[in-house]
């Protein structure tokens, strides 16, 4: 039924279409509609024309040589082969919570919609790959540099395992389902678990572009809740908890990450006792949330304010506590309306997750830089070639991430309602 | 339950009171924090004093026993010294990068909106593709594949005698002051000052009568004047100076590290990105009808941009631009990575001399702080100015 309804329509934008049309139009209206203009495409072309001259002769010309020995080096950094895999065990893991995750998801929104009296309209497949065809693009790029077939395979593994876990994912009871937000914390402790449990490999072996993976996701997990009490501190009607939570957040936010990363290898040594010292990875995660907390701290204040102060009146009028009124009313509102800022907090992370590299610790682009000064490869210039490598994989991340946030920002409707 | 009933004259017991709750949950958060601070602290003079290292700031005095480039700066020279050369490198980067990344991003910004389909997609492809990488791999990147692929430093390039360009060091022509200078740059700061009161009196004069006030002509004028009067006066203080190329060392011209090029030119390409999206975004917020009204009075494209959209869209752009002024300061920290002696890098260096870490990150904390706080204040300044009267 679908169907026949959404061919007429598409019949319509045909009718629709300017009568004047045909390629010389359009290059007269939007190449070359004054003097300036036509200058304008002269010269532009003229650039473009260079730039891709220059970037297919660069791709035909490229030795990736340098990758294809170092891609374990670069994705994993020198995490013990013996262990490898419990890495994949972690990746089949990871598969698996999204495709039930996802499945939860899907089914409370046809359950809260179902409630509410309106329709559902789930996403079909289609429209899955639309939004996240850059990241399988991603994986295929990496699969290419690989020389033996196993990744492919355990690749195809992984996916089909998510796949699994999705369908499965109808069956789990709906009891679970309602309790969705466990599937990302049970995922979390196996993932650590299967990686670090039993004889594993701890997280101070966590390296390469996994560990950018991990302290991304980490630091705005962990700077959450922090940022959230912040947020609410800054708004408190206390002035020494204002102020506390005020001087906080704008120290952090006056300073570079670089510093706190500096302050978490160097300094925060000297602020616990000698005992209980931890290893460089814990401690740059905590110097990465404390960071965090403060910009996400903004991002949740920004929300709070969003919300009309008619909604803390409401919640007051039916007797609830002010606790109450912030959890059940308020809070849910402004959380909403963040996520699109807080997506744009996490890319921003994603990309800060590389300065550790100056601290030491060997992400993505420290292993990039040590693989350039391999006796095999050294001093030829081939930073122009794993530094672009490098770059498209935060380039991949960043984007689909940015899509996504600009993509809830519309469907949240944010700004407008 | 009888207690409700008879409340009349009663105060309520002191776990209700709600002034008395409010003031223990302030008394309870300023002691947890005092606690947390008084332990760190304790635990920050006990480990310096079981590692030897000072719990003071005395240090500062003490020889670095690093050597900056491009600089008269030896290993001798107190700690101080070098924190105060990392200071004035970093402020170098960043009063240079705003005027060219508010000019480029404007400029890209506007390109996106461009009715020249070729134009808007090359400025869209710019943003969409460097904003998402990070701009440390921007900053290496431009160091090793633009930088690096210059000349060595025994055989720089010479184009037009005007340059010396070398993989270490670029270097252009510059002024070379004799004695006398400082009285031209005193005279030069008063003939700032009277084109700014001659510019002053001509906004009046445009107000009073409605003839167009030709400020910036005017007072370009005064200033030219003033300095060239000030200039024959003082005996000529100041001549062109041409880099001069001899063996290996450089003398005369202007010019800057390699490094310093890299940083400036990676920040400036990323946070342009940024800006570009700000500036697009407020052009687009300005309302339809203003693009309408200043086709209705035939002004050309460039006098609509110019007088009617871009002043509204910078009003609505500034706040933002601002934090991203304030992220290129920030983001110089990161020419550490390719060793140019900014304020981290000496910081960084220092600690590896085993300068206690503790205080040096503080003291490099307040001097970003000190950075952020100082634009702000300037760019909240002109905010004030631009914005509407009574908003």
């Amino acid at each position: 039924m679908d169907t026949t309804a959404a061919t007429p329509v598409e019949k319509v934008s045909v009718v629709v279409a300017p009568r004047r049309s045909g390629p010389r139009v359009w290059m007269k209206k939007n190449l070359f509609s004054t003097w300036y203009n036509s200058l304008l495409t002269a010269v532009f072309g003229a650039l473009i024309v260079w730039v891709v001259f220059r970037l297919g002769r660069y791709l035909i010309n490229v030795d990736t040589e340098i990758i294809r020995v170092n891609l374990r080096l670069y994705m994993t950094g020198r995490f013990p082969s013996e262990q490898l895999s419990r890495l994949w065990a972690a990746v089949f893991v990871t598969t698996a919570g999204v495709g039930f995750f996802a499945r939860a998801i899907v089914r409370n929104g046809r359950r809260k919609a179902a409630e509410a009296g309106l329709g559902f309209e789930r996403s079909n497949w289609q429209d899955v790959v639309r939004r996240f065809w850059p990241i399988g693009a991603l994986v295929v790029f990496t699969l290419s540099f690989t020389e033996t077939i196993t990744p492919t395979l355990l690749t195809l593994v992984a996916a089909a395992i998510g796949v699994a876990a999705y369908w499965l994912g109808a069956a789990l009871p709906t009891w679970m389902v309602h309790r969705s937000w466990a599937i990302p914390l049970v995922g979390t402790l196996m993932f650590y678990v299967v990686l670090a449990g039993f004889g594993g490999v701890g997280w101070d072996l966590w390296q390469g572009f996994f560990v950018n993976i991990v302290l991304t996701i980490a630091g705005i997990s962990l700077a959450f809740p922090l940022g959230l009490m912040l947020a609410l501190g800054r708004r408190s009607t206390l002035p020494a908890v204002r102020y506390l939570s005020v001087t906080y957040i704008e120290f952090l936010r006056g300073v570079p990450m670089i510093t706190l990363l500096l302050m978490g290898a160097f300094a925060l040594g000297f602020l616990i006792p000698g005992d209980f010292q931890f290893s460089l990875f814990l401690r740059l995660l905590i110097a990465i949330t404390l960071f965090q907390a403060a910009y996400i701290a903004e991002v949740v204040r920004g929300g709070l304010q969003s919300v009309p102060h008619g909604q803390v009146e409401a919640g007051q009028s039916i007797g609830l506590s002010p606790w109450k009124t912030m959890r059940f009313v308020v809070l849910p509102q402004a959380l909403r309306n963040v996520i699109p800022a807080m997506v744009g907090q996490f890319i921003s992370l994603f990309k800060d997750t590389t300065l550790v590299f100056i601290v030491g610790l060997l992400d993505l682009l420290r292993a990039v830089q040590i693989s350039t000064a391999q006796p095999e490869f050294f001093a030829q210039g081939l930073e122009a070639v794993v530094l672009p490598f490098a770059a498209v994989y935060f380039w991949v991340g960043s984007f689909v991430m940015s899509r996504e946030s600009r993509r809830l920002e519309k469907k949240l409707g944010v700004g407008v309602r | 339950m009888t207690a409700t009933q008879t409340s009349a004259g009663k105060r309520p017991p002191l776990w209700r009171n709600v002034r008395f709750i409010r003031g223990a949950l302030q008394v309870l958060a300023v002691v947890i924090v005092l606690g947390a601070i008084w332990f760190l602290g304790n635990n920050l003079r006990n480990e310096l004093v079981a590692k030897n290292l000072p719990t003071n700031f005395d240090f500062l005095g003490q020889p670095t026993g690093v050597t900056i480039a491009d600089s008269n700066f030896n290993p001798g020279s107190p700690v101080r010294a070098a924190l105060i050369i990392g200071i004035k490198n970093t402020f170098l980067i960043v009063i240079v990068g705003i005027p060219i990344l508010t000019v480029l991003g404007t400029l890209i910004g506007v390109a996106r909106l461009s009715t020249n389909w070729l134009v808007a997609k090359a400025a869209m492809v710019y943003v969409e593709t460097i904003r998402n990488i990070p701009p440390l791999l921007i900053i290496l990147f431009v160091f090793n594949a633009v930088i690096l692929q210059l000349p060595p430093p025994r055989d720089p390039a010479t184009p037009l005698d005007w340059f010396v360009i070398s993989n270490l060091k670029i270097t252009g022509p510059g002024f070379a002051a004799s004695s006398g200078a400082g009285v031209l740059l005193a005279v030069a700061v008063l003939g700032l000052i009277a084109a700014f009161v001659v510019g002053a009196w001509r906004t009046r004069y445009s107000e009073q009568t409605g003839q167009h006030h030709h400020r910036v002509l005017w007072g370009l004028g005064v200033f030219t004047s003033i300095v060239l009067i000030g200039y024959f006066i003082t005996g000529r203080p100041v001549s062109m100076s041409f880099p001069v190329l001899d063996g290996r060392v450089i003398t005369g011209g202007f010019g800057g590290l390699g490094a310093y090029f890299a940083v400036l030119m990676a920040l400036v390409i990323y946070t342009a990105s940024h800006v570009a999206e700000i500036v697009r975004g407020s052009i687009l917020a300005v309302p339809r009808g203003q693009t309408e009204a200043a086709n209705a009075i035939a002004l050309s494209g460039f006098q609509r941009l110019r007088y009617v959209i871009l002043p509204q869209a910078y009003r609505i752009a500034l706040p933002p631009i601002l934090n991203q002024y304030l992220n290129l300061a920030k983001n110089t920290s990161l020419a550490i990575a390719i060793g140019f002696a900014e304020i981290t890098l000496v910081t960084f260096q220092a600690i590896g001399n085993g300068y206690p870490a503790p205080q040096l990150i503080l003291l490099l904390m307040a001097a970003y702080l000190l950075f952020s706080l100082t634009i702000s204040i300037l760019v909240n300044l002109l905010n004030r100015r631009l914005q509407l009267v009574g908003n």
